[in-house]
């Protein structure tokens, strides 16, 4: 079965239908679940299971705060946020491209997609850099309690953004098809919201590991 | 081409990802300036963080159009997340 999103194809409804809420022109929004329920469970469990470690976190934190202030002294807070900056933009993005699946603009999608992709590679490339220059300082993980957690929670993130660039390439090539099935459908919408948990998480570790002070 | 793409962003989206821009260069600025009350700055940090959560789980993730549920998990989450880290943080010698 071929689901279209938007029942005409054209651009000329696509003012109308990317129009803020609440104008005239807009229909009242039905509720609508992103993706599949399934997809939920699974992304809501690892947001529980990050809460868990931010707790850990700031627990350990608070048997040692004169160490974790010292060693987050040796932490570039910059490459901090421009990372935060990058995640924003690449989420950005990819909302844009879903609203552009919805209303049939394939090629916008996939030069969405594309900056996305550039987006979350250079994030990567970041904290490549990031976690160089801090072994090479000798600030490794088990140098103490808090590079630990550091290179543990940036490395666990950075996992989940691995696979959300693995989703966006599955994605890019979804938007490359003529129709979408409604399981296709959801995929990239399920897809899209697994990119912005990974910018959901990073928003909260930068404030933990970059910005949280003694 | 551009015109479509300009359509496509010129929308709530994108005045959400300014918010959330602007949220992260104040707390950047905040994080950089500890000397005053790192106390308060940390509890500002924190709080700014889960509200630029909610705003990528609201409207980037369109939890705001959720079923009900499915959107006070979300508002749960990072109104009990950020207490919790908040009481963690002053009730411990963190602070």
């Amino acid at each position: 079965m071929e689901f279209s999103p938007v029942s005409s194809p054209t651009s000329a409804p696509l003012t109308e239908h990317l129009s803020a809420d609440g104008t005239q022109t807009q229909p009242r929004r039905t509720t609508h679940i992103p993706g599949e329920v399934g997809t939920w469970v699974f992304i809501l469990g690892d947001m529980a299971v990050f809460a868990l470690l931010f707790g850990v976190f700031i627990y350990y934190r608070g048997k040692e705060p004169a160490l974790y202030a010292a060693s987050q002294l040796e932490v570039h807070r910059g490459f901090g946020a421009i990372n935060t900056l990058l995640l924003l933009t690449g989420s950005l993005f990819v909302a844009a491209a879903v609203q552009a699946i919805r209303s049939q603009i394939r090629r916008i999608a996939q030069v969405a997609i594309g900056v996305a992709l550039v987006c979350g590679a250079e994030f990567l490339l970041n904290k490549i850099l990031e976690w160089t220059d801090l072994v090479a300082n000798g600030h490794v993980p088990a140098g103490n309690n808090f590079f630990m957690y550091f290179f543990m929670l940036t490395g666990l993130h950075a996992f989940h953004l691995l696979v959300g660039l693995g989703i966006l390439v599955a994605m890019f090539a979804l938007s490359r098809k003529p129709s979408l099935s409604k399981g296709q459908f959801a995929f990239f919408e399920g897809g899209a919201c697994f990119w912005h948990m990974v910018d959901l998480i990073w928003v909260v570790l930068f404030a933990l590991l970059y910005l949280v002070h003694s | 081409m551009t015109a479509q793409f300009a359509a496509v962003l010129r929308n709530r989206i994108s005045l959400i990802w300014l918010v959330l821009v602007v949220a992260t260069l104040i707390s950047w600025w905040i994080g950089a300036y500890d000397a005053a009350n790192p106390h308060l700055g940390t509890a500002v940090v924190l709080i700014v963080a889960f509200f630029k959560a909610r705003l990528v789980g609201l409207y980037f993730m369109e939890l705001r159009d959720a079923p009900l549920p499915l959107r006070l998990l979300l508002e749960g989450y990072c109104l009990i997340v950020c207490m919790t880290l908040l009481v963690m943080y002053f009730t411990s010698g963190s602070h």
